[in-house]
């Protein structure tokens, strides 16, 4: 993947500076011009972490002046994601509350448009920009991994050694999406979409970058996989329902029935066996879970918020 | 996949309101008869009889526990 094209000034800056190499113009990089421009850089700045870009060279990963910015800007972006956070359960019964609060949460069903009355057009734009996570499913989690007691890692790898294909790469899960995007004639090279998402794709990215890349928000990253495993099952049979519907290729319709059934699971071991093993090791890292949970439930209403008025 | 079952680490795992877990592999006969072998280190086997992929969970448990008077 090359670099994106730049959404404002920071990113113009920050994105010539990674393909130049030259970063020490960045101790006066400009402010970001809009919410759209700090997230691209956080997003671009993240992405050196995973497989990065063609045009960067490959030293400077851990360069300070890059490192500098991204933590000016997650600053920020958490501080935001904190203040969004409503009041959150006191500790209880932790599997049954959480389901609970997962449950009674009340958001915007793109899933459910996909399975009625969304058009063609409108749901490949979905699949496009549900590529850019897709793509690389679950490796935000898999930074978490030793950051944790040996327990909870143990709780970690069993569901994700299902995400990435039970050690068969044909099932694991960004390369199903893979296919289903190639049969449904997109482009299933890694990031290829990445300038057309608004800006709450990268949001939802950068959310998850943020929680696996810093031990401390350990609990927030799997308190957010969490609720994204128990909000999964059921949108998934829905868009299943609206591909079948719009005779999408089987390979697409396969990858969201695989997440009916594998997600049924994984919200149990998330919930159960992951966070609530987390919690009885740490009973100071509840609010964090809820905050990550919270917040995963938030992303997903801001997407759908910004897709179902753009398509009304 | 491996697993040993022991002390903390049950094969077989009761979900209070949900599945039951199964870890590793097994064969599940449904109530037709017919025989579904696991497939994942982690399977869910419906209990609320709701379920479109029994004899797999399909998370259609909480949706039917949201009715009233259930």
């Amino acid at each position: 993947m090359l670099t994106p094209t730049a959404r404002g000034p920071l990113s113009e800056c920050v994105l010539e500076s990674m393909r130049s190499g030259d970063t020490s113009r960045l101790a006066e990089a400009p402010a970001p011009g809009s919410a759209e421009d700090a997230q691209l850089t956080l997003w671009a700045l993240y992405e050196q972490h995973y497989r990065g870009f063609e045009d960067v060279a490959g030293e400077l990963e851990w360069d300070p002046q890059l490192i500098g910015v991204r933590r000016g800007l997650e600053q920020d972006f958490e501080r935001e994601l904190r203040a969004r956070t409503p009041r959150l359960p006191e500790p209880g019964n932790f599997a049954e509350d959480f389901f609970a609060f997962v449950a009674n949460h009340d958001g915007p069903s793109l899933a459910a448009h996909v399975q009625r009355t969304a058009t063609e057009d409108q749901v490949r734009e979905f699949l496009r920009h549900k590529s850019i996570y897709h793509l690389k499913e679950s490796d935000h989690t898999t930074w978490v991994i030793p950051r944790l007691s040996d327990p909870v890692k143990a709780a970690v790898m069993e569901l994700q050694y299902d995400e990435y294909g039970g050690g068969n790469p044909h099932r694991l899960h960004a390369h199903l999406f893979a296919q289903g995007l190639a049969a449904s004639g997109l482009s299933a090279e890694y990031g290829a979409y990445i300038d057309e998402v608004p800006v709450e794709i990268l949001e939802q990215n950068n959310v998850m970058s943020l929680f696996g890349l810093n031990r401390r928000l350990r609990a927030a990253s799997l308190g957010f996989l969490a609720a994204f495993e128990a909000t999964s099952s059921s949108p998934c049979r829905k868009i299943a329902g609206g591909l079948e519907r719009l005779g999408f290729p089987a390979e697409m319709v396969e990858y969201y029935t695989e997440h009916v059934e594998a997600d049924a699971v994984h919200e149990q071991l998330a919930v159960r066996t992951i966070c609530g093993a987390l919690l009885a090791e740490d009973p100071a890292l509840h609010d964090d879970i809820y905050f990550g949970a919270w917040t995963s439930l938030d992303q997903d209403d801001r997407y759908a918020e910004r897709m179902l008025g753009a398509w009304a | 996949m491996g697993d040993e079952p022991g002390p903390g680490h049950p094969d077989v795992i009761f979900c209070p309101g949900g599945p039951i877990l199964l870890r590793g592999d097994h064969v599940v006969q449904d109530e037709d008869g017919n025989e579904h072998q696991t497939t994942r280190p982690v399977s869910a086997v419906c209990r609320c009889g709701g379920s479109a992929i029994k004899p797999w969970c399909d998370g259609t448990h909480k949706v039917m526990r949201k009715r009233p008077g259930r």
